[in-house]
């Protein structure tokens, strides 16, 4: 019997290479080194240029590397000093002048001064800058107040707007307001987003595409030295093998884990941290045509759905039921006092007897999946089914996230009642601002796709950007928020909760509300 | 056979310009626009136009689609929107990364397939042919991207023998056992289906072939048999094999985008999922011209094998 003979040795053959290989695999594959945090990310960054992303999981890396004029103080969205260290604000709320910090470098050598500030902010705004084809640079809106920036001399710049702008510090905050090496820019050109150069707590020293971003420790670092050695970046955009992942140690802190699988990682050897963040999911009802233009049946919908079972059970408590338009996570200027539409069919049928439609038609648009969404399929199908309880004839029609804010974004008018949304946003200002005024219709510009109007919320919100007084704002926000409780353009459902699973050799890590992820006082074991 | 290949490549240039066109019409057809997905929340018609005219896409598509051509001529795949870089530089970055992958699972499939097949015609209904049977259905029945996922939670969460993901470790290792470490798995998923298939396909050319009167005759005049199995058998079942391979081909390198996904494997089958969903269109059209150029010539390399194997067939 020859060939069994051969196809024994052949497979014996075969198996002793398997066996060989897997003698590879035996010096530790899953031992990370200490002072060596391993980050598992969503995605590839898409550039490290702050000027030139939009996506939370590139910041998370270029928060660490680069700083702005002020930040977030830790735990909160309120603005504190960095790279500037004191500012003054005109009268008018139209000059802001910031005292730079002395003696901080670029990682490159080049020294940070008010030079610099104003290259960083012409690059992005002045379309005849030399190097303003290094972008595009898809935010720079949020600058888009500003005339003109001026060195007055190397320790000050001054800004001057066109009008007052409340969001312009927290703005400053935000990634978009980083500020990069002008001396890495003119040297890299088009390429500066894979040389990032700035002035952060570590310093960019490798990207290989698709495998892992490596920053080092910056000891130079004018608010001390970080603890870690260095952080490699890995992006797993698989979100079940990111998590077999963390199990199995090749990465010690991850993001973003899927609800179902958090409780893998309760008991020893992992920690779970969470955080509330700036973040609103809520559904636009369409008040210009259908059922929904009768503020009875906008609020018998609020009543109708169940948030509770949808944070619970849907997203097992990755979020928070929503009160109102202004999460919490902006804790000056969220209304404490405004409570939840209760989850009361009895009510919700009641107000829809009382508006003479028992059966109101509704198409309602899902997507599946996109920035901050959560889980819109599941959610969506959850909120049809609590209303068809009450009455509604809920018709879900399901849209990939590009097709769906092609649909959603130029207004409902002629499409759909109802549509799925959420927003994160680094001041209180901007999602009111960009949604809920009259003068935010789409076909201005804006996204009020739902084609909300009141006068008065108008004048709160072009009062609380006028103002530069914090206090002053808080006021007026939150009493916007209680109008747009009462008159409902919106089923206002959660806020997210953010969390993150590290390993317990990490020590001193904390989610901010902002979502940035600040590496700089981690300590792993 | 020099002009025959000649005249397959040229032939292979309208087969490429055609498929640079399909897939510009549908990207240009599905609704969505790169500014679009590059802002987000924030895609304002105001910000979509003013970040159109900075990407160069508010040209009519027809004239983007000459462009590119033009460029493309010269060497010069464009920038990709989203990740803002030359799009020559990622694709090859990728795809250097996807032959491996595809490349070691085409191997593996070619190898242990026709292996399965010769062994199985050649003890036909014995215990061999049964056991190898069952486990080519059950190869062909497990979907690759679940066996990867079962392969990661024994092989790395449970055992810890191998990586769970990645091509390479993440600090140290970038050497050659290192890269076979993280190979195995993902090489092993995406080659199961396609082994299943050229075993079974092998199996019956084998048995066809060992119907025929040559063999008889071969084995009259009394050829040992393993020489008439491998010498005289298999080489005439290999020009119906070989066709099969090369389909094989195609669907190794189609497959590796799931597994490239379960294994975040660098390579050039995710980076075509993402480009799409951000409609990153010269990224598309580079990633595709590149894998439908490696998909043409490897045809031509089969259609030049199966002659050179039978010369019955016209070159």
């Amino acid at each position: 019997m020859p060939s069994i003979i051969l196809s024994r040795r052949a497979f014996g053959a075969a198996a002793g290479a398997a066996l060989a290989l897997s003698g590879f695999a035996a010096p530790g594959v899953a031992q990370t080194p200490p002072g060596v945090l391993i980050v598992g990310q969503i995605a590839e960054p898409q550039s490290l240029d702050p000027h030139a992303v939009t996506a939370v999981n590139d910041f998370r890396i270029l928060m660490n590397v680069y700083d702005g004029l002020v930040r977030y103080a830790p735990g909160t969205l309120q603005v504190e000093p960095a790279l500037a260290t004191d500012w003054e604000i005109s009268d008018d709320g139209t000059v802001y002048t910031f005292d730079l910090r002395e003696g901080v470098e670029f990682h490159d050598g080049t020294p940070f001064d008010a030079e610099a500030v104003v290259f960083n902010f012409e690059r992005m705004l002045d379309e005849e800058h030399p190097y303003h084809d290094t972008g595009p640079f898809p935010l720079s809106f949020f600058f888009s107040a500003v005339d003109e920036v001026e060195a007055v001399d190397d320790g000050t710049v001054r800004f001057t707007l066109n009008e007052p702008y409340a969001p312009f510090l927290s703005n400053l905050a935000y990634p978009t307001g980083l500020i990069v090496s002008p001396e890495a820019v003119r040297e890299h050109g088009d390429e500066f987003g894979r040389n990032p150069v700035g002035t952060g707590a570590f310093t960019f020293a490798e990207w290989q595409s698709n495998q892992r971003v490596v920053v080092e420790r910056n000891p130079d670092y004018w608010d001390g030295a970080p603890e870690l050695q260095a952080v490699v970046f890995r992006p797993i955009t698989d979100a079940n093998t990111r998590v077999a992942e963390m199990l199995s140690g090749g990465i010690d802190l991850m993001v973003e884990v899927p609800p179902t699988s958090l409780s893998q990682f309760e008991g020893p050897g992992y920690n779970v941290i969470e955080q509330a963040g700036p973040h609103v999911w809520f559904l636009i009802l369409n008040l210009r045509e259908g059922p929904f233009t009768d503020q009875r049946v906008r609020q018998a919908a609020n009543y109708a759905v169940n948030k509770e079972a949808l944070v619970n059970d849907v997203l097992e408590g990755t979020a928070n039921v929503a009160a109102g338009p202004t999460p919490p996570a902006f804790a000056w200027a969220h209304n404490e006092d405004l409570e939840p539409y209760p989850y009361d069919p009895e009510r919700a049928r009641a107000l829809l007897a009382e508006a003479g439609v028992e059966n109101p038609e509704v198409t309602f648009y899902v997507t599946e999946g996109g920035s901050g969404m959560l889980d819109p399929v599941a959610m969506g199908t959850a909120i049809q089914a609590d209303l068809e309880a009450v009455g509604f004839d809920v018709t879900i029609e399901t849209y990939e996230w590009n097709t769906f804010l092609g649909r959603v974004n130029p207004g409902l008018e002629g499409e759909a009642d109802m549509a799925e949304m959420a927003w994160m946003t680094n001041d209180p200002d901007t999602l009111p601002f960009l949604t809920l005024r009259s003068a935010a219709m789409p076909d201005e510009g804006g996204f009020n796709s739902g084609y909300y109007s009141n006068s008065e919320v108008d004048e709160l919100l072009e009062q609380a950007r006028r103002s530069t007084d914090q206090d002053e704002r808080a006021r007026l926000y939150r009493e916007m928020q209680e109008i747009v409780h009462e008159d409902a353009p919106w089923v206002f459902v959660a806020n997210w909760v953010q969390n993150a699973v590290t390993s317990d050799r990490v020590e001193n890590f904390r989610l901010e509300p902002s979502f940035f992820l600040l590496l700089h006082d981690v300590v792993k074991n | 056979m020099g002009s025959y290949i000649v005249k397959r490549l040229l032939s292979a240039v309208p087969v490429l310009l055609g498929i640079t066109l399909i897939v510009f019409l549908i990207m240009a057809l599905i609704p969505g626009d790169p500014a679009t997905a590059i802002l987000g929340s924030y895609a304002t018609p105001e910000n979509v136009e003013r970040l159109n005219r900075q990407l160069g896409l508010d040209e009519p598509m027809w004239k983007q689609y000459f462009i590119w051509l033009g460029n493309l001529l010269q060497g010069d795949m464009g920038r990709s929107f989203a990740l803002n870089r030359p799009v020559l530089d990622e694709v090859l970055d990728r795809f250097g990364a996807t032959l491996v992958l595809a490349g070691t699972s085409f191997v593996l499939c070619a190898l242990l397939g026709v292996l399965a097949g010769v062994v199985s015609a050649a003890r036909q209904y014995g215990l061999a042919d049964k056991a190898i049977t069952f486990a080519v259905i059950i190869g062909i029945s497990v979907p690759p991207f679940f066996l990867g996922m079962m392969m990661i939670l024994l092989f790395a969460v449970r055992l810890g023998w191998l990586p769970a993901s990645g091509m390479y470790a993440i600090y140290g290792g970038g050497d050659l056992p290192d890269l076979l470490r993280h190979l195995i798995m993902p090489a092993l998923a995406l080659s199961v289906v396609a082994t299943g298939v050229i075993g079974r396909l092998s199996r019956s050319a084998m048995l066809e072939v060992l119907r025929q009167d040559f063999i008889r005759t071969a084995r009259a005049k009394g050829v040992h048999e393993r020489s008439v199995i491998w010498r005289h058998a298999l080489r005439a079942a290999m020009v119906s094999i070989i066709p099969v391979l090369g389909i094989q081909a195609g669907f190794v390198i189609s497959g590796a985008v799931y597994i490239e996904i379960v294994f975040q494997w660098p390579g050039v089958g995710r980076m075509l999922v993402d480009a799409i969903l951000r409609r990153d269109i010269l990224l598309v059209q580079g990633g595709v011209v590149v894998v439908a150029a490696c998909y043409v010539m490897f045809n031509i390399l089969v259609d030049v094998a199966q002659s050179l194997l039978d010369p019955r067939i016209k070159t």
